[in-house]
């Protein structure tokens, strides 16, 4: 059993500061962290791989300092750990990321075949969801979205069975080996990682391969030159023309400055009262 | 300046470049009808309301795509396009597509695509329209923006501007596709408007493309659907009213005074991002942008600071009232009415008060 997790080193969104007159992202020391989601993707590659054996192997794309991710992801118990970074990879969109991980799953799968590749279900950074389905395909791997549990593995029979997440209920879907599952996140909770495993994983080697190495033939599909979309302006929201009323609280209880703003909203909306009674009364 | 620029088609306007052959065989504007068991989901329709100011702004035709099985659910959907702004519609009918499946799907809508060739695809992004829109573009090999807040075209290339959040929701980005087609883009149920159903709008052609595929060529198979149990659901989107917390409210346990305030108010209770990744409320409870977008006629939102993400989840909402204790929260440039104060003292104030305000009103009826 050899099973791949692809994960993303991507900064930790809720320390993320826009500076207020450039409009720029502040990146200076924001924390990174592994993509949360891809922990859930992780962690059921370990579940797996505790009870059918094999091996895990953890991929990232990124710069040289992904490889904190992939340390991480060691410490937590994958196996070997390949970190894919070339300057041709900047300014990759999904289409042009998907080629790059998917050359380097084929490349990492020629000595040692490939049963199952995990991601996360999206990044939090670019929330786009694209990149597992963009590698699925590329490699003809079947694909296996917002998958909630594995209900069956027969590895003889090259057999899986998975729940996966759809609009209005849950598909139970049987396919074949080799897969490529996106987990659904709260599906599992990452296990705990201790100090000896930190150290363990500290000393580890992690593969650092450039294009050439991945196996990557055409150079002009990676980074922005194999990328179609193009990112022609990023911009803060305009604010609203007017700000916020604010009810005024100088002085007054919480039950005053409570009767003050249902007054201020039945005010500007009569029929808002109308609506809540109607809503609150169950009709 | 202008005497000594190359010549250009006289439509297009100053910096315009006519598209290579291959590139302006692509026309017209596809939004593919997402099915629900027989039912087209909502996000279809909000699309077509979309596209049709899209397909006015290229004065190209607008055209559904639906695929289904032989049960008449696909004439059906087709027809009903033709009242939400359709000019044409693509079927693709066959029993392999009774359920959800990415191989035959992919299969019927790439074909669909390279059959007729439209410059713009637009799909919802739900769990289906992602997993399908991600396939088909990587099969296609074209540019796909994922949850878009907002589309227009570019009067320049002609090409669709795409507007999505990103940076993890604290900037916003626009993004083209100018050398590749169809250009795909997703966007989230409830982002855009519901446009008025249109009786007697005239039906257009309908066109079926058909699927050249096996069950044998198809190695996934649907054993069971187990649908969701009503009371499960959160209905956030389409709430009239709603009541969320941020990290504001300090504790799970405080958190309970929002779901108190929501119950006073017969509201849905959701949350913030922070919360669903700190495990305080489920991820079908989150708004903003990635979880779930929400326009109720009135929003509470308590102990939220409002990044951007958050933003574009509730910005349709009629009215929004903020309670935080930061007078310089973002939460306050974009509600309507906002509160400086101490959450835990405030919102359970207001659940009092409605709570009286709501008796005395029953009792008067």
């Amino acid at each position: 059993m050899h099973i791949v997790v692809c994960i993303k080193q991507v900064p930790d969104s809720a320390q993320i500061r826009v500076h207020p007159v450039t409009n720029t992202i502040m990146r200076q020391g924001v924390p990174t962290i592994i993509n949360p989601y891809d922990l859930f993707a992780l962690e059921e590659a370990l579940r797996v791989k505790d009870r059918f054996g094999g091996r895990v192997t953890v991929l990232t794309m990124g710069p040289a300092m992904a490889e904190q991710a992939l340390r991480k992801a060691l410490a937590y118990g994958a196996d070997r750990a390949v970190l894919l970074t070339d300057r041709f990879f900047a300014g990759s969109d999904t289409l042009a990321t998907s080629y790059a991980v998917a050359s380097a799953i084929a490349t990492i799968g020629k000595d040692d075949p490939v049963d199952v590749v995990f991601c996360g279900k999206q990044t939090i950074d670019g929330d786009t969801a694209q990149v597992g389905p963009g590698v699925a395909r590329r490699l003809g791997l079947n694909q296996l979205t917002y998958v909630a549990a594995i209900d069956e593995l027969d590895l003889e029979a090259r057999r899986i069975v998975v729940q996966r997440r759809a609009e209005g209920g849950v598909q139970v879907l049987q396919t074949r080996l080799p897969c490529l599952i996106t987990m659904l996140e709260g599906t599992n909770e990452i296990r705990f990682a201790s100090m000896d495993d930190m150290f363990r994983a500290a000393r580890a080697e992690v593969e650092v391969w450039n294009a050439e190495k991945a196996g990557i033939a055409d150079k002009t599909r990676c980074g922005l030159k194999g990328s179609p979309t193009v990112v022609k302006k990023v911009f803060a929201p305009t604010p609203r023309a007017e700000k916020a009323q604010m009810i005024d609280v100088s002085g007054k209880t919480p039950e005053q400055i409570a009767e003050a703003a249902i007054d201020t909203l039945f005010a500007a909306n009569p029929a808002l009262a109308d609506d809540l009674y109607r809503v609150s009364a169950g009709y | 300046m202008a005497d000594q620029s190359p010549p250009r088609p006289a439509a297009g306007k100053a910096g315009a470049k006519p598209l290579p052959p291959h590139l302006a065989a692509y026309q017209g504007v596809w939004v593919f009808l997402e099915m629900e068991r027989g039912q087209v989901h909502s996000v279809s329709w909000e699309l077509l309301g979309e596209g049709r100011k899209l397909a006015d702004a290229l004065s190209v035709p607008l055209a559904s795509i639906v695929m289904g099985p032989p049960d008449g659910s696909v004439p059906a959907a087709a027809q009903e396009s033709f009242a939400y702004g359709a000019d044409a519609a693509y079927t693709v009918t066959d029993p392999l597509l009774a359920e959800y499946r990415t191989d035959p799907f992919t299969k019927a809508l790439t074909d669909s695509v390279n059959a007729h060739k439209p410059e713009i695809l637009l799909l919802g992004a739900t769990t289906l329209g992602r997993d399908l829109a991600g396939s088909v573009a990587t099969t296609l090999a074209t540019g796909l923006t994922a949850d878009c807040t907002g589309l227009a075209i570019d009067p320049d290339t002609r090409s669709m501007a795409a507007t999505r959040p990103t940076f993890g929701g604290s900037l916003l980005c626009t993004i083209h596709t100018l050398h590749y087609r169809p250009q795909m883009a997703t966007v989230r149920p409830r982002v855009m408007s519901m446009p008025e159903r249109q009786d007697g709008r005239p039906a257009g052609p309908v066109t079926e493309v058909g699927l050249d595929m096996a069950e044998d060529d198809i190695v996934t198979k649907v054993l069971s659907f187990i649908p969701d149990s009503d009371q499960d659901k959160a209905q956030l989107a389409y709430a009239d009213i709603v009541v969320s917390g941020g990290r504001g409210m300090g504790s799970p346990e405080n958190f309970e005074l929002v779901k108190e305030l929501a119950a006073v108010l017969g509201a849905e209770y959701g949350g913030s991002r922070p919360l669903v990744q700190m495990g305080w409320i489920g991820a079908d409870r989150q708004i903003g942008q990635t979880g779930r977008t929400i326009r109720p006629k009135l929003y509470i939102a308590c102990g939220v600071a409002g990044a951007i993400q958050h933003r574009v989840g509730v910005e349709g909402a009629d009215m929004i009232l903020a309670i935080n204790s930061d007078p310089n929260a973002p939460i306050f440039e974009f509600a309507h009415y906002g509160i400086v104060g101490d959450v835990l003292q405030i919102v359970p104030a207001l659940t009092r008060a409605f709570r009286a305000r709501l008796a005395v009103n029953r009792q008067a009826v």
